[in-house]
């Protein structure tokens, strides 16, 4: 081989599990290290990219990456346990080796919203992908304006990072509002559709940007809520779940219309998504 | 670009074999047309004069047969089943294998094909259309897929035009067909008499020059035209000369998917035979040992059930959705990724349909009332 | 996650069946040796082990429920398994012998045998699913090794086997063998049969009949209406639905579909 260039081989880097938490019953995070030091020390990623995670002899996942960008020591990935890979990324622990690739897509533009109020929106595990957000906002206080944490969740139980809300709940300048559809035992907030906490989310409409992730529906809700309070579609941003195989734009499987989620997404402007996104099947 | 008759040599039929002789002799494993499971399909040639006279097939929706060309010509048929795609992108091939060692550490090393030099003879204009769409895709600026590279820098393309469109073609429709124009090393017309031959490409020149062909009359170069053309207004079916995007992404909700999806077998035999289909599954193979483990690539289809698998979801669960994403990736918005349409007229998906749906019926049924006729 | 210390004890049991799907393991040649190397066969009679009564962690099972007795044993199987996974068309749907299902099978007991009262079978025959649980089933008649080995490997790996219910068409097309219902205008069962074989059947210019059972989103109306506008009579389609998998709920309906009487 004489390529000029290095060869789009897609083989991953070889990584070690330096930590396991379990976050509720189905859902852990795994924080990583490449196991090539120079490679681990180079790696950087912005809020809202993923990188692919292989498990050997099964396959590979995407996963959103949940650590704050400046941390060298690792790369963060809350996973739930539920396809052959996350089930099998479920059993390891500390010392145990994964292949990583990555990072891949466009992340959140959180370049452009300096200044602004944050409003982030999420839905069950769709908290993964904003929690990076979360990170980076809290570390870099100061460019930001208000933040607003709203977070849905089916039931009571499915709430994972409940300390960091009451711990976040108490920053200044930040409002956490958390629901769910069902209710349990001890359940400090709201019982109900998240979109029933819009109309006390406090920001400034004229200069704020909404970041969304989690379930389809909800988002749609959510976007109806916040034009509503007068929040423009084009600082509407959401980041997409499709079956993303190769991360590079050709396999074909994340497709949504015209665009590769691998790599156009997996954050678009909600006005990129939503004539799609009101069509079953894409 | 119609044949130039600047530098345009004539073979005589009877020396047909020359041509595979000199690929031959410069290494090249030549690919012609051969008869497999009663359908035209490129295989190797084992001798110069091995390329098969007479083969036709007779195609329809749903309907393939071969028959027997009265003039005994040797590329009196449109296409087969496949022509190029499987040679630069593989059906199924290794993109990369990890070794895992006694306490579990991982080894990477990217699998790189040693592809054989291949000369296809008989390639249509419709293929190589396609070809250059495939080209964007896997050779794309800053992602150039090595695996499809090695084989695509290798490869000999002798084009031949069409004379004989089957009725599942439309080429003349997409603007692809049937003479080629673009993409080939070397391109042949078939005429009675022999071949007017051209070449697109500095390794076809350097054939041709070997060849020491005499200079094509301008009858034959006039007779070829000719051909081209017989063979364009030949073809009875066709889409709409225009971007078809926007009409279709209107009709989303059309009743026309349900009509279609109760017809369609979500078998893929289109997104197959397509030659500009480009979705492939990733999977791994590991050996028994559990030591090693091969990542291979394989085509996958749109119609099939893990194309829309999410994470305990699947965004296109039945037929309707998955034909419906299939033609308005093809006609719509492949538009955004590649500035075409992604069909390039060479009908197989109507002919290789079991049930013979035919894409120009159902973009036709889709679009009914709409823009120019 | 290495292999840990103990191998995974694994037994093969066979109900009633032709024996033919335990050959996909028998056949594996080299692989065998090298599978035994991973895993403790605990029973498999065909191969020499017998102890059908330990506890596995993996059991495979050929054959259908047939007679009063396989109805015992499968609960005894299931009570010593961890993975219990049927395998092969008999065990996933009754097999051949469910075509006596919809029959009066004491008439045929009774014409067959001289002594029809030595026989003690069950009305139907039944797949494994329809008695116990069932973590996996493997599909075919009869399935092959390299199906074997992928569900071996991934047990092995700690993860569930890939279920692979694409059509046989998948399979063919990217083998490159062109389409035998387009190009013969045989009855090709492919475009509604699950995937696994590799598609052999077309791979020999012969036409598909089934044997891996239905695929997922499999289209039996479509299919049944091109096989008539290639000239089988009702009763023809119905038969090309009434092979090994018979009983498969989506074969079943299409075959009972094609065989009724339809208003000209």
């Amino acid at each position: 081989m004489n390529a000029p260039h290095a060869i789009d081989s897609g083989a991953p880097h070889a990584a070690t599990v330096v930590a396991r938490t379990q976050e509720s019953p189905t859902i852990f995070t795994l924080q990583l290290r490449l196991d090539d030091a120079a490679a681990q020390a180079a790696y950087r990623f912005a809020p809202g990219q993923f990188n692919m995670l292989y498990l050997y002899g099964v396959g590979e996942v995407p996963i959103s990456i949940m650590s704050d960008p400046e941390e060298r020591d690792g790369i963060g990935h809350t996973i739930r346990a539920l396809g052959r890979v996350t089930q099998g990324l479920a059993a390891l622990g500390p010392g145990d080796r994964v292949g990583l690739r990555g990072p891949f897509g466009r992340g959140w533009p959180l370049q452009e919203v300096s200044g602004c109020d944050v409003v982030l929106v999420t839905g069950g595990l769709g908290c993964a992908p904003v929690v990076s957000v979360i990170h980076y906002i809290l570390k870099r206080r100061e460019r930001f304006g208000k933040l607003v944490i709203i977070q849905g969740v089916k039931h009571a139980d499915d709430l994972i990072w409940r300390e960091q809300y009451d711990r976040w709940a108490k920053l200044p300048d930040t409002q956490v509002m958390v629901a769910a559809d069902e209710g349990a035992a001890f359940w400090p907030w709201h019982v109900g559709r998240v979109t029933e906490l819009f109309g006390l989310a406090r920001f400034d409409p004229g200069c704020a940007v909404a970041m969304m992730c989690g379930p389809e529906g909800m988002m749609r809700a959510a976007v109806g809520s916040l034009q509503a309070l007068g929040l423009p579609e084009s600082r509407l941003f959401l980041s997409m779940e499709r079956n993303m195989q190769c991360a590079v734009g050709r396999c074909g499987h994340c497709q949504f219309g015209g665009a590769f989620v691998c790599r156009d997404g997996p954050v678009f402007n909600w006005g990129e998504a939503q004539p799609l996104l009101a069509h079953r099947g894409y | 670009m119609p044949i130039r008759s600047d530098r345009a040599g004539f073979l005589p039929v009877a020396q047909l074999p020359s041509l595979v002789a000199r690929l031959m002799a410069l290494g090249y494993q030549c690919l012609g047309p051969a008869v497999e499971n009663g359908a035209i399909v490129m295989r190797e040639l084992d001798a110069p004069d091995a390329l098969p006279r007479g083969l036709q097939a007779a195609q329809a929706p749903g309907h393939y047969r071969l028959t027997q060309d009265p003039q005994n010509r040797y590329f009196a048929w449109a296409n087969g089943p496949q022509a190029i795609k499987p040679q630069t992108f593989a059906p199924q091939e290794s993109l990369w294998r990890v070794a895992r060692d006694a306490e579990g550490a991982l080894q990477f090393a990217a699998v790189i094909p040693d592809a054989p030099a291949q000369a296809l003879i008989g390639v249509r204009a419709c293929d190589l259309a396609a070809l250059a769409i495939q080209d964007a895709h896997f050779l794309r600026e800053g992602r150039r897929d090595e695996h499809y590279a090695q084989r695509r820098d290798r490869l000999f393309l002798v084009a031949v035009q069409c004379a004989e469109p089957a009725a599942t073609c439309f080429c003349a429709s997409t603007g692809d067909g049937p003479t080629p124009s673009a993409g080939y090393d070397l391109t042949l017309a078939e005429l009675a008499e022999g071949f007017v031959v051209e070449a697109g490409s500095d390794k076809g020149a350097a054939v041709f020059d070997a060849l020491n062909l005499s200079a094509a009359t301008p009858q034959q170069i006039d007779a070829a035209r000719q051909q081209g053309q017989a063979a364009a207004a030949a073809q009875t079916r066709s889409l709409p000369d225009r971007n078809l995007r926007d009409a279709l992404m209107s009709r989303l909700e059309h009743p026309r998917w349900d009509d279609v999806a109760a017809r369609c077998l979500a078998c893929g035999n289109c997104t197959a035979v397509c030659p500009t289909c480009f979705c492939h599954a990733e999977a791994d193979t590991p050996a028994l040992d559990g030591r090693t483990s091969r990542h291979e690539r394989i085509w996958d289809s749109c119609f099939g059930e893990s194309h829309g698998h999410l994470h305990g979801f699947n965004v296109r669960p039945d037929i309707r959705s998955r034909y419906r994403q299939w033609l308005t990736h093809k006609l719509a918005t492949w538009h955004d990724q590649f500035g075409r349409s992604g069909c390039v007229g060479c009908g197989r998906c109507i002919a290789w349909c079991p049930t013979g749906i035919d894409l120009t019926e159902e973009v036709a049924a889709l679009t009914v009332g709409e823009g120019t006729p | 996650m290495m292999t840990s210390v103990r191998k995974p004890r694994v037994a093969v049991h066979k109900f009633s069946s032709c024996d033919g799907c335990q050959l996909a393991l028998l056949n594996l040649g080299e692989d065998l040796l090298a599978l035994a190397e991973r895993v403790e066969l605990v029973h498999f009679a065909e191969a020499g082990p017998l102890d059908p009564e330990s506890d596995v962690d993996v059991a495979f099972v050929e054959g259908s429920v047939s007679t009063p007795e396989d109805i015992e044993r499968i609960q005894q199987v299931r009570r010593h398994s961890r993975f219990l996974i049927p395998i092969g068309a008999c065990a996933t749907a009754g097999g051949i012998q469910a075509l006596r299902n919809g029959a009066n099978g004491a008439q045929w007991v009774a014409q067959i045998y001289s002594h029809p009262e030595a026989i003690a079978s069950l009305a139907h025959s039944t797949p494994i699913s329809g008695h116990v649980n069932v973590d996996f089933e493997l599909w075919g008649c009869p399935v092959n090794s390299r199906q074997m080995l992928a569900v071996v490997n991934s047990l092995l790996l700690g993860v569930a086997p890939h279920d692979n219910a694409d059509k046989v068409c998948t399979e063919c097309k990217r083998h490159g063998y062109p389409c035998v219902l387009v190009s013969r205008g045989v009855a090709c069962m492919g475009p509604v049969t699950r995937a696994g074989c590799g598609a052999l059947c077309p791979s020999l210019g012969r036409d598909c009949y089934g044997c891996y059972g239905p695929a997922e989103n499999a289209n039996t109306d479509a299919l049944a209406a091109q096989f008539e506008r290639q000239g089988l009579t009702p009763q023809a389609v119905m038969q090309r639905f009434q092979s090994v998998n018979n009983q498969a709920p989506v074969f079943l309906a299409a075959a009972d579909k094609a065989g009724m009487p339809r208003d000209e």
